[in-house]
């Protein structure tokens, strides 16, 4: 026989990532803030972690079902929504608004739109603030040690002192996930350095955000205070926004300038959403940056297009 | 030294290494020779032999029909057995002069040429290009006398041998770099005779360091020529990305190497101009690698033109591990698979590689899931995922809009896609019916 039944067109060779390898990075990228949060908030953390995770998947499986369309619960993409919506909740959250707010987040926010890439807002994001406007008080009474307790940016904001040191570490209350800026900058690198992420984005947010904390030091009291850039760095889930939720391919742009301007935007809105010149919604700064800029990704992504190579180049005699 | 590059690219698994060191091993065929009269772009070349007579190895056996087409040698002594369509690496099946070979190997009397170079005239040198009917071996087949009559002859100044062999797998000119480094130096002096006012650059990549030895130290004493270092990078050797890396030149789909003043070869072109013009003999033979993981003895071969592929296959130990999945003539990026082995080495065939797995029909396309990979990787910076979506829903003019028709097909953002979409495929097809529209 010298006739064979495979035939494409080129290329033949394909690349190892796929779209469920490239999840189970993410992940793995999450597992040290993951670990620290049930390290700090016990046993209710974890069982958190896990209803949020199953809720995500079983409502993707169930929707994929009843309406005969291929179930993708294989590519992880409904796991990672999960753990990144647990890791955004108070760990005192009952368990049936996170059931809620994961059905919320992939029926409502993935499954109409069309399921995965079609989302045009962050999943976990958005239904993390679907639960803050349902049941804002749940969703913002935070404890550290048992004993309810302010954030530290709330505190900062107050005008109180933080300290630093246990912000960068993560004893302090907060959502699962967000209070260990540590954490979350080794999962941070271990994306970059596989590849999963382009450092634009963080580098962009992180970057901006900086700036406006550090002019706003300068010119509010004359000096630039490092200690409040650091707090401001650690608190408030930046840290988790900007290397787990910015960077969320569906919802941010494709193109490489794109993807700075995005940061940028995200890192001035952020600082606006903070600053004292709005009095409420001090913590939840990140997550409403980051949705609106999921907003602006089309707009965005339309001024960026790349210049072709060659294009306009001139003929030389 | 690593400053000769473009931006994006990929790279993929290289595979050289099963015939990397396997010296040119030269194949002489046992069945009949297939000569297709298509394995140029241009016209059909036009048949000067019919059943029955009989043809000696170099003699002329179809002649180009036109100014944009090449003529074809009979690469074997024999008896014309016919002509007839006959299936051809592309798939289809094309008309064809049909030789079986009397195993003599007896052949023309080939008239060389030693005169110094400044004693041969551009008339003298393209008239032996266009009769020993070289066409770019790369794969593209443009005739090469066309390609070395631009309009303006005066002003090109940079003459672009393209010895980087990008594709994976590939080794037939990494072996010719090593073993003809004086062909391919000869080859290129003459060139350089037609353009008085440029230079030679060979290029090659920087995982190949004993060709750059190789051919730095055949250079010494030649004037106007350099050997220039590429970055070891997939689609290196494209020619768009080739010229800007060598040259910091833009040149876009609509516009030929030419118009940056530049002239790129190939290695086993170069190497056919050195005996078309110094030995008389015409483009009758090439450098084939056959390998791949389902091959038990990789090799690289030099055959002659019209060799049944199959034969060669088997030349090289056949298969192991049973029947490959996918046969494909050329690299893994660009190269075309094939439905039938039972087709000829042409002008064009650089290498025959055959895989135990196909890694395409092993995954199944799934949602883009906006990585931007392909943005990242595309040489032609363009939005991939955006295009193929475009090409899919039929919307063409939005697609030329959005700079489809720069795409170079080279594969790259297919290779990265981790949704395992088929952009390349996609595009491909759509930017080859515009163009068949535009014909019209």
């Amino acid at each position: 026989m010298n006739e064979w039944k495979m035939i494409s067109s080129s290329p033949h060779v394909r690349h190892e990532d796929s779209t469920s390898s490239i999840m189970l990075d993410v992940l793995i990228a999450l597992l040290p803030a993951s670990i620290i949060g049930v390290n700090n908030f016990g046993f209710p953390a974890f069982l958190l972690i896990l209803i949020c995770i199953a809720a995500c998947v079983g409502t993707e499986w169930l929707f994929q079902y009843l309406t005969k369309r291929t179930i993708t619960i294989g590519d992880f993409s409904a796991v990672v929504t999960g753990l990144l919506l647990a890791l955004n909740l108070p760990p005192s959250l009952p368990w049936w608004m996170a059931v809620l707010g994961s059905v919320f987040a992939i029926l409502v926010v993935k499954q109409l739109f069309g399921g995965i890439g079609q989302n045009f807002m962050n999943p976990a994001l958005a239904a993390r603030c679907f639960l803050l406007l349902s049941f804002s008080k749940a969703m913002t009474t935070f404890s550290y040690d048992a004993v309810t307790t302010a954030t530290p940016l709330a505190l900062l904001k107050s005008g109180e002192s933080v300290d630093v040191f246990r912000m960068f570490m993560g004893s302090t209350a907060g959502t699962i996930g967000e209070t260990s800026a540590a954490a979350l900058l080794i999962g941070g690198i271990y994306l970059i350095v596989k590849r999963v992420i382009d450092i634009r984005i963080p580098l962009a947010y992180i970057g901006s955000f900086s700036v406006c904390i550090l002019l706003y030091s300068l010119i509010g009291r004359g000096e630039i205070d490092l200690t409040f850039l650091a707090a401001h760095l650690c608190g408030g889930g930046l840290m988790l926004g900007a290397i787990f939720m910015a960077t969320d391919y569906v919802t941010s742009p494709i193109t490489p300038k794109g993807r700075l301007i995005y940061g940028v935007i995200l890192g001035i809105l952020t600082f606006v959403l903070r600053s004292p010149w709005n009095p409420t919604l001090a913590a939840e700064g990140v997550s409403y940056s980051i949705l609106c800029g999921n907003l602006l990704v089309p707009i965005i992504e339309r001024f960026t297009v790349p210049k072709s190579f060659g294009k306009g180049a001139e003929k030389l005699e | 030294m690593n400053s000769f590059t473009f931006k994006g690219g990929i790279h993929p698994y290289e595979g050289k290494k099963l015939t990397m060191d396997k010296p040119v091993e030269t194949y002489l065929p046992k069945g009949e020779m297939v000569y297709p009269l298509i394995q140029h772009i241009g016209a059909p070349a036009k048949p000067l032999v019919k059943k029955g007579d009989s043809v000696l190895a170099g003699q002329k056996i179809a002649e180009a029909a036109g100014f944009v087409s090449a003529n074809i040698h009979s690469s074997v002594s024999g008896t014309v057995k016919g002509i007839e369509p006959r299936l051809t690496v592309g798939g289809n099946k094309v008309d064809s002069i049909i030789i079986e070979s009397d195993g003599k190997q007896e052949s023309v009397e080939y008239q060389g040429n030693d005169k110094a170079l400044d004693e041969l005239s551009s008339e003298e040198i393209l008239d032996r290009i266009r009769e020993a009917g070289i066409v770019g071996m790369g794969g593209a087949g443009f005739p090469t006398h066309v390609k070395l009559s631009p309009k303006n002859k005066d002003s090109i100044d940079t003459i672009l041998v393209n010895g980087s062999e990008c594709e994976p797998y590939l080794t037939s000119d990494y072996r010719r770099m090593i073993e003809e480094p004086e062909k391919i130096i000869e080859g290129l002096r003459l060139v350089l005779c037609l353009f008085p006012n440029a230079s030679g650059l060979i290029a090659v990549e920087n995982n190949k360091p004993k060709a750059i030895e190789t051919l730095k130290d055949k250079i010494k004493d030649t004037e106007r020529i350099q050997v220039h270092v590429l970055k070891t990078k997939y689609p290196q050797g494209a020619e768009r990305q080739l010229i800007y890396a060598n040259t910091k030149r833009y040149i876009n789909s609509s516009m030929l190497p030419a118009d940056a003043r530049c002239i790129v070869l190939n290695i086993d072109t170069v190497i056919a101009v050195y005996e078309a013009v110094r030995l008389g003999i015409p483009l009758i033979d090439r450098v084939v690698t056959v390998t791949g993981d389902a091959i038990a003895n990789p090799q690289n071969y030099k055959v002659l033109l019209g060799t049944n592929i199959q034969e060669l296959i088997d030349a090289a130990g056949g298969y192991r591990n049973g029947e490959p999945e996918k046969i494909i003539s050329g690299g893994p990026m660009m190269g075309k698979a094939l439905f039938s082995t039972n087709t000829p080495v042409v002008k064009g065939s650089s290498a025959i590689l055959c895989m135990q797995e196909d890694q395409v029909s092993a995954s199944k396309p799934s949602p883009c899931i906006r990585c931007g990979r392909c943005v990242a990787v595309c040489p032609g910076r363009v939005i991939p995922s955006k295009l193929a979506t475009l090409a899919e829903r039929g919307k063409l003019d939005e697609f030329v809009k959005q700079d489809g028709m720069e795409c170079c097909e080279c594969g790259c953002c297919s290779y990265i896609c981790p949704a395992k979409r088929h952009l390349t495929q996609t595009i491909a097809a759509t930017r080859k019916a515009i163009l068949a529209s535009r014909k019209k």
